[in-house]
């Protein structure tokens, strides 16, 4: 086990240069393009060069790779042209924000959808499972922003008890855990679906099997098989997926952060590619590559743990 | 966005050998009347697919025209069935054209989708070795980059165009058909059939072609399905965040964006193009669940 996280970590290694290299000749290939966002639209040529040579971007983009790599390792992840600040701190920032919405959202998340995918699966065909599953199809099928404007409409413009936005600033006249509460909901809502019918599905195939039938001639009464047989085995087969879903919540949520203007991560992203601010760009996408690499990683070892009879 | 992978139900390729292959019309209309779910995703597909196909005839404005005096009273009313938007546009006419507009380019997405993953899915499992290392570490790299962001830096960079929408979705839903595919090669390639084939002397591509990918048939038409979903909210997520097909042709995503400010005062303009999108989704999503089952009884 020690040897496989060993080995999947220099891969991971290897995947982190790939992408940084790929990212950083994505920005390359238009090397004007800071400068007269710098410059802005009337700048002449004399200017634009001034500017290109004083940052250096007139050198080999081989050089400039190897000299942020550098920086980077010692925590220095540039200058934002958009905020005007440095990378590092905004980027911490947000991705905290992010993080929290994540924590909140997974913790609402997971159990729900334990919950309800046993109950749909345990009894395979059944009402409950029936509406479980056309009700989680329905909600993983309403992308996230439609979910939001449905939700606002209710919830915010109709009954008035809910903020519309989330700023996390308790200036708005709404105190700060009330502003958790549409995200988390829409986040929910979006994700829970896809995770019920994985759960579903595993239950499904773990009720067919012959111990649980054995359970069941033995006596056992129908709550006992599924609690005390049925729901662990049916959980190992979900678990990856289940850890994926971080993935999703750290970098997925620039849909949700951009409907309630929250400062996360994912906004963060968005309004750096809009105004091509590069610098940010880079780093967020190093970050969001390690997030997801880390997840994939936990989502193995956990694996392995839980079902011994996975070898690597 | 989450992807689902579809389990993989090969069906038993060697049972089809000497019998008859289901023709297709049949096996739609089994899968319309064995799954009520599957039936009510057709009726909402085919609603969708009737508007965009009809919309220039279905609609009696054009779907840019502004029109500023509207805009004091934007509700719906006769001669606007659906009230018009923020600038005074028609919004039943930009809807049956917004469904023009998302009915071809997700479609032609994931058939470039499907392509190049099949192709990169069967070289990879039937060839074997450093081409199939090659392709899966590739495909693992392509899949360890969030989606979202990706979309994000490429459009930004290359611009908010249908040609790159589709490029972009294409080439980042290949891998994950590639795994499906490769997954089923890898079990199909030794069976009998495939070896006699190689004893009749035919070549690699219509060994890979003819006897393997018909077996990939199953899995990939639900994948297919469920697809056309993702890629629906794709568009409309993209539209949604200003990096979606230029204006002013209508996109839904794009309709929910510009008048989303609006929801308190005008909530029909942002409402009826988050249903819009919403529908065509779950039909899509509602038939996929239609042909799995169908795939399990038969």
């Amino acid at each position: 086990m020690l040897r496989f996280a060993a080995k999947q970590l220099f891969n991971m290694g290897f995947t982190l240069l790939a992408v940084s290299l790929l990212v950083f000749m994505l920005n390359e290939w238009t090397p004007g393009d800071v400068v007269s966002k710098i410059l802005g639209p009337y700048a002449n040529a004399d200017q634009v060069e001034k500017v290109t040579r004083e940052m250096g971007l007139d050198r080999p983009a081989i050089v400039r790779y190897f000299e942020y790599m550098g920086r980077a390792l010692t925590g220095d992840l540039g200058q934002s042209i958009v905020y005007r600040a440095p990378v590092a701190s905004i980027l911490w920032d947000r991705l905290g924000n992010t993080l929290l919405l994540a924590a909140v959202s997974f913790a609402v998340i997971v159990p729900l959808s334990v919950v309800l995918g046993v109950l749909a699966g345990s009894r395979e065909g059944s009402f409950t499972d029936r509406a479980v599953s056309v009700f989680s199809s329905i909600t993983a099928s309403i992308p996230e922003f439609a979910m939001g404007v449905f939700l606002i409409a209710i919830f915010v413009v109709g009954l008035g008890i809910l903020p519309g936005t989330s700023p996390l600033r308790s200036d708005t006249g709404w105190p700060i855990w009330s502003q958790f509460v549409m995200p988390v909901l829409v986040v929910t809502l979006y994700d829970a679906g896809y995770l019920i019918s994985m759960i579903r599905t595993s239950m499904v195939e773990v009720m067919r099997q012959p111990y649980i039938r054995t359970a069941t001639l033995k006596g056992m009464s129908f709550g006992q098989v599924v609690r005390g047989h049925a729901v662990r085995n049916a959980l190992i087969a979900p678990f990856t997926v289940i850890l994926l879903q971080l993935n999703y919540l750290v970098s997925g949520l620039v849909v949700v952060e951009t409907v309630f203007a929250y400062p996360g991560f994912g906004r963060m992203m968005l309004e750096a590619a809009l105004a091509k601010d590069i610098a940010i760009i880079e780093a967020g996408t190093l970050v969001a590559v390690v997030v997801t690499m880390l997840t994939q990683l936990f989502g193995d070892l956990g694996y392995m743990a839980l079902d011994p009879r996975i070898r690597v | 966005m989450t992807e689902v992978l579809p389990r993989l139900e090969t069906r038993d390729a060697d049972a089809d050998v000497g019998g008859t292959r289901d023709p297709w019309l049949a096996v739609g209309l089994r899968v319309l009347t064995a799954s009520p779910i599957g039936t009510i995703g057709g009726v909402i597909l085919l609603f969708w697919a009737i508007v965009a196909l009809f919309a220039p005839w279905l609609t009696a404005y054009p779907p840019n025209r502004i029109d500023y005096l509207l805009i004091a009273d934007p509700y719906p009313s006769r001669a606007h069935w659906l009230g018009v938007d923020n600038l005074g546009r028609d919004m039943w006419s930009r809807i049956a054209h917004g469904a023009r507009t998302v009915l071809t380019v997700a479609p032609i997405a994931v058939l470039t989708a499907a392509i190049l993953g099949s192709i990169l899915g069967l070289l990879a499992g039937y060839r074997g070795g450093w081409i199939d290392a090659l392709i899966t570490r590739i495909g693992d790299t392509m899949l360890a980059f969030p989606k979202i962001i990706l979309y994000l830096i490429i459009i930004a960079k290359f611009g908010a165009s249908a040609f790159n929408i589709i490029a972009v979705i294409g080439l980042t839903s290949a891998p994950i058909i590639a795994r499906i595919v490769r997954a089923v090669t890898l079990d199909v390639k030794n069976r009998d059939y495939v070896a006699a084939a190689r004893m009749r002397g035919e070549s690699a591509a219509y060994i890979m072609l003819v006897e393997i990918l018909p077996n990939v048939r199953g899995p990939l038409i639900v994948d297919f399905f469920l697809r056309l979903g993702y890629t629906t909210i794709a568009i409309g997520v993209l539209g949604f965040l200003g990096v979606g097909l230029p204006p002013p042709d209508p996109d839904w995503g794009g309709m929910v964006k510009e008048t989303y400010g609006l929801l308190f005062v005008y909530p029909h303009m942002t409402l009826i193009p988050c249903l819009a999108i919403s529908t065509l989704v779950i039909g899509f999503n509602f038939l996929a669940t239609g042909l799995k089952e169908a795939g399990q009884d038969g």
